[in-house]
């Protein structure tokens, strides 16, 4: 179901996009204009039903003119700029920023890095075994969900759709500085002391797989998660009249995650604690 | 929003240090003891609520200026006064090294040990310490003791900040709360639940007893009082500046901080202070830095003057005809700014000025701030005027003591004599300027996290754009200026535009300060003309005659060698020599100092300041830190492999960070590579 807002016509820009003459509505971002050539463009804090934070600088491109590389994700297509997606300039970014990442952060659960770290030739071992890592323990502070913070590559997703930008709970928020900054309660507090919700709307637009459902934490420290051996299936949330769309997961006949479609033009992928975790009675059997 | 407390409760202690800002809670949602049947009716929330989110950098002051450390009863009870989320108020509290969030002696003695510091031994001064106090970090004796980076005291090298939190002896903490409480309901007449937003310009309420800035030790100043016409303001907390220090003098002033002598004039740093020729510097250690009088019979407020007979328009007509450019490394032209700011048709307008001076090395706002504070209220009163502006901000470092001091004295004075409030001078326009603390993050000194760090918000960098003129403080157009570009103003408006564009080269107009430091014999701050090359200024400060390296504008600057002193001090020269003039750090090294360690230690403090938003910066300083380190008694081959791998880093770090800390994190040292031949 795609949404169609109610709006005036917007007026077209046109810019050259890898020597290509594009044209996209005013207010699109370079992203937006990428996406409609059919240019992939690595994205990590970039979420379809966030604002995006552009922290992690995986999406930079070229603006001719510009001192700096601009973030596709955020940076507004101007009339006449002059757009290189794929220059040595970003394709040198993008490698090192991958490297970066990938050296301090365990993104084995982060779909696509792989890829993206062999399609640039980016090498995270070059820093040594003696490179800092973030050397975080998972979190098991509850029975709904894990924060593993040693996945986490800061990209405020979680934060922000725990705060101003969805649920308004603000639980969480980025504590410390620099290497040193880590997604946190308050004093660290373990989340059942904090102000969580436990609506997973965070788990919902992580892109790394740092916030889990613990089933698949479990299942995952089990050896027994396997993705290509699940189902979706949307259906209706039966707990209360919204009408919240579901999307079950299910591997082996068990419920093992929840998520919702992003482009719901209610909820934009946002459900409560019992459409995302309230699962358990349909399978006791 | 439906905040979530814990069950900490703030002491007696804490609780006063935040009402004594706040004043008293009114009702149990604030976190009063005693809930009463109105409070059980109705609650209040909503924007009213959460309006004075700004208040929370200040509250945070207030408790650690008090206790020394912010607890959970304490942040609790901060975030419940201000209807702020405890956790984005810990993410908030966390940013600032100045601040802690663990228990910890009353007692900090921040020991300097940036550049300048390190050039004149303060690797060796922190040996010392350790074996008098203890490892760095560790509490001993009430006191702890860490390394700190650039305290902006660089011409007495090596320097030391203590802070002691609690009032000092003498001054009764618990009389704040009571009438700080009544003073704001005098000032406020018309009900107000809410406690103590203030009203704002505080035209009623001169002394401003809900501000926290300027209630501070006067020990020291060469026990000047204070020329205040209120009564002295209780001192929550004691700071006293150790510089140059020995081992034996950081003991005993940590022992002891309100013991502790008195800091030299600010005039002692300027070694052509009271020579005639002098623009920006013509004042300091000429007039008494507390007296308005003074100020006026030397100048003073002519320049406000004749702003009002050019009119906005006309100031800013004059301003861009100066052809001034910012001081604070940028250059951006200020009439451009002040024209993009006055003509935006959202209002208010705010004016800030940047005195977070914290590039290592940079001490000239200090120098100014302490030596002529009025020159600096003067010129933001003209510039709020231009810029259409009724309130301005003073965001000023939190290491700069006595510059706090010296600055409240003056707005306090200003506003007592009309020269800040409504209807300045009888001529209708209405201005006031509140000073904001930074916290000890260099990052704030950008100008986008400098708005965030005012607002209550984690102080990191906005991206641009939009720009701060279009959407600036809270929102609104703002012009935010460097103190250096503020006070250029004066005589720009006292002598015309053209003159000052006669000044300096065509295309940097106008004098320049430099804050010259490291081996030289006489470091300090020295005024001259844009034009002057590096080593007509260096034969001011006498260098070392064993140059090795010369550092020009700091940490995020580029080294040059000795043998470049023709090298113009002007922007376009400097650019046109492959380096920079940052904000006009002239740091001399000579062969004693070991060039690897300080290249090690800018990295550090690049790794330490980036506020870790973006990947390249956050991960980037820290790889830049490790490679060094492996190199740091490597050279030739052994090194060349680090060395390209610092280059990788470094040129993303300048092509992908958000802001000009990472941008710039990589430049001194491969200037140090490519133009020293470090490592070689």
């Amino acid at each position: 179901m795609t949404a169609i807002p109610l709006q005036l016509p917007r007026r077209l820009i046109e810019f050259t996009l890898d020597g290509q003459e594009t044209r996209v509505p005013e207010g699109s971002t370079i992203l937006d204009a990428c996406r409609a050539a059919g240019k992939d463009i690595p994205t990590l804090c970039e979420g379809d039903t966030l604002t995006p934070k552009n922290a992690c600088r995986v999406c930079v491109v070229e603006v001719e003119g510009a001192r700096v590389l601009a973030p596709a994700c955020s940076r507004k297509a101007e009339a006449g700029m002059t757009v290189s997606t794929d220059s040595e300039r970003a394709r040198h970014s993008r490698k090192i920023v991958l490297e970066l990442l990938a050296s301090s952060t365990d993104l084995s659960t982060t779909p696509r890095a792989a890829e993206w770290i062999k399609e640039y030739e980016a090498k995270p071992e070059r820093f040594g075994e003696d490179a800092a890592r973030l050397n975080e323990e998972p979190k098991v502070d509850n029975d709904l969900y894990v924060r593993d913070y040693d996945k986490c590559i800061q990209c405020y997703k979680c934060v922000d759709a725990c705060g101003e930008q969805w649920q308004n709970s603000f639980a969480i928020s980025v504590a410390g500085r620099g290497f040193d900054a880590r997604i946190s309660t308050e004093h660290d507090t373990p989340l059942t002391d904090s102000a969580c919700v436990y609506c997973g709307n965070c788990i919902e637009v992580c892109p790394t797989g740092a916030l889990s459902f613990k089933t698949e934490f479990d299942m995952r420290e089990a050896g027994t998660w396997d993705e290509s051996a699940q189902t979706e299936t949307t259906t209706i949330c039966a707990y209360c009249g919204v009408g919240c769309n579901l999307t079950l997961h299910v591997q082996e006949n068990e419920i093992v995650k929840v998520t919702s479609p992003h482009d719901n033009p209610v909820t934009h992928g946002n459900l409560c604690i019992k459409g995302r975790f309230g699962f358990q009675h349909v399978q006791q059997r | 929003m439906d905040l979530h407390f814990g069950d900490s409760k703030p002491t007696d202690e804490e609780r006063a240090a935040v009402d004594e800002l706040l004043g008293p809670a009114s009702t149990a949602w604030e976190g009063a003891d005693d809930r009463t049947d109105t409070d059980l009716r109705w609650a209040r929330g909503g924007r009213e609520a959460r309006e004075r989110r700004d208040l929370l950098l200040p509250g945070l002051h207030a408790i650690n200026d008090r206790i020394g450390w912010i607890s959970e009863g304490a942040l609790d009870y901060l975030c419940r006064r201000l209807t702020v989320p405890p956790a984005e108020a810990y993410g908030v509290a966390t940013f600032y090294a100045m601040f802690a969030v663990k228990p910890r002696p009353a007692k900090v003695l921040h020991v300097c040990t940036d550049l300048a510091c390190a050039a004149h031994g303060s690797g060796a001064l922190c040996a010392a310490l350790e074996e008098r106090l203890g490892a760095a970090g560790s509490a001993s004796g009430g006191v702890v003791w860490q390394s700190s980076p650039c305290l902006g005291l660089c011409e007495r090298a090596p320097a030391a900040l203590v802070i002691q939190a609690g009032a000092p002896s003498g001054a009764a903490p618990s009389r704040a709360t009571p009438d700080a409480g009544s003073a704001r309901d005098g000032a406020e007449p018309a009900p107000a639940p809410w406690g103590a937003r203030p009203s704002w310009p505080a035209a009623a309420d001169p002394a401003g007893p809900l501000r926290p800035a300027g209630a501070v030790n006067g020990a020291q100043d060469g026990g000047r009082p204070e020329g205040t016409p209120q009564e002295p303001a209780p001192r929550p907390y004691a700071t006293a500046v150790i510089a140059p220090a020995t081992a034996e003098a950081l003991v005993l002033a940590a022992a002891e901080p309100q013991a502790a002598p008195p800091e030299p004039a600010a005039a002692m740093a300027v070694p052509q202070a009271g020579q005639p020729g002098l623009t920006l510097l013509r004042r300091v250690g000429v007039v008494d830095p507390y007296s308005l009088d003074d100020y006026r019979a030397h100048g003073g407020y002519t320049a406000l003057r004749r702003a009002f007979d050019l009119g906005p328009a006309g100031v800013i007509r004059e301003v861009t005809d100066s052809g001034l450019v910012g001081r604070g490394g940028a250059a951006f032209p200020t009439g451009r700014k002040w024209q993009a700011t006055a003509s935006q048709p959202a209002h208010p307008h705010y004016l800030v000025c940047n005195a977070d001076e914290s590039e290592p090395g940079t001490f000239k706002d200090r120098v100014v701030m302490e030596g002529d504070p009025y020159s600096l209220i003067e010129s933001m009163t003209v510039a709020g005027y231009a810029v259409g502006a009724s309130r301005g901000f003073l965001y000023l470092r939190g290491e700069y003591p006595r510059a706090l001091r010296l600055l409240q004295n003056a707005i306090d004075q200003a506003r007592a004599r009309g020269l800040l409030g409504d209807d300045i001078l009888g001529q209708g326009y209405s201005f006031d300027i509140e000073i904001r603390r930074g916290a000890g993050a260099y990052i704030c000194g950008e100008e986008t996290a400098l708005f965030n760090s005012i607002e209550g918000y984690r102080g990191e960098p906005r991206s641009k754009p939009p720009f701060p003129v279009e959407k600036g403080l809270f929102g609104k157009p703002t012009t935010e200026n460097n103190v250096e570009t503020l006070i250029n103003v004066l005589p720009i408006l006292t002598e015309g535009g053209p003159a000052f564009k006669a000044i300096g080269t065509a295309q940097s107009t106008g004098p320049k300060l430099f804050c010259v430091s490291g081996n030289v014999e006489r470091p300090g701050i020295y005024e001259l003309p844009f034009g002057a090359t590096l080593g007509e200024l260096l034969d001011l400060a006498g260098p070392s005659p064993t140059m090795r390296a010369i550092l020009l504008g700091g940490a995020a600057g580029g080294f040059v060698r000795p043998d470049e002193l023709h090298i113009p001090l002007t922007f376009e020269g400097t650019r046109a020599a492959g380096t920079t003039l940052g904000s006009g750090v002239v740091l001399v090294l000579d062969d004693t100092v070991e060039l690897p360690r300080i290249l090690l230690r800018i990295a550090e403090f690049f790794r330490d300041e980036s506020c870790g938003q973006c990947v390249p910066c956050r991960v980037g300083t820290v790889r830049q830190e490790e490679a060094l380190h492996r190199i740091v008694d490597r050279t030739g081959a052994a090194a060349a492999g680090d060395i390209a791998l610092l280059r990788e880093v470094g040129q993303a770090m300048k092509d992908a960070s958000i802001c000009g800390l990472g941008q710039t994190a990589w430049n001194a040292i491969e200037s140090a590579i490519d133009r020293l031949g470090a490592y070689k």
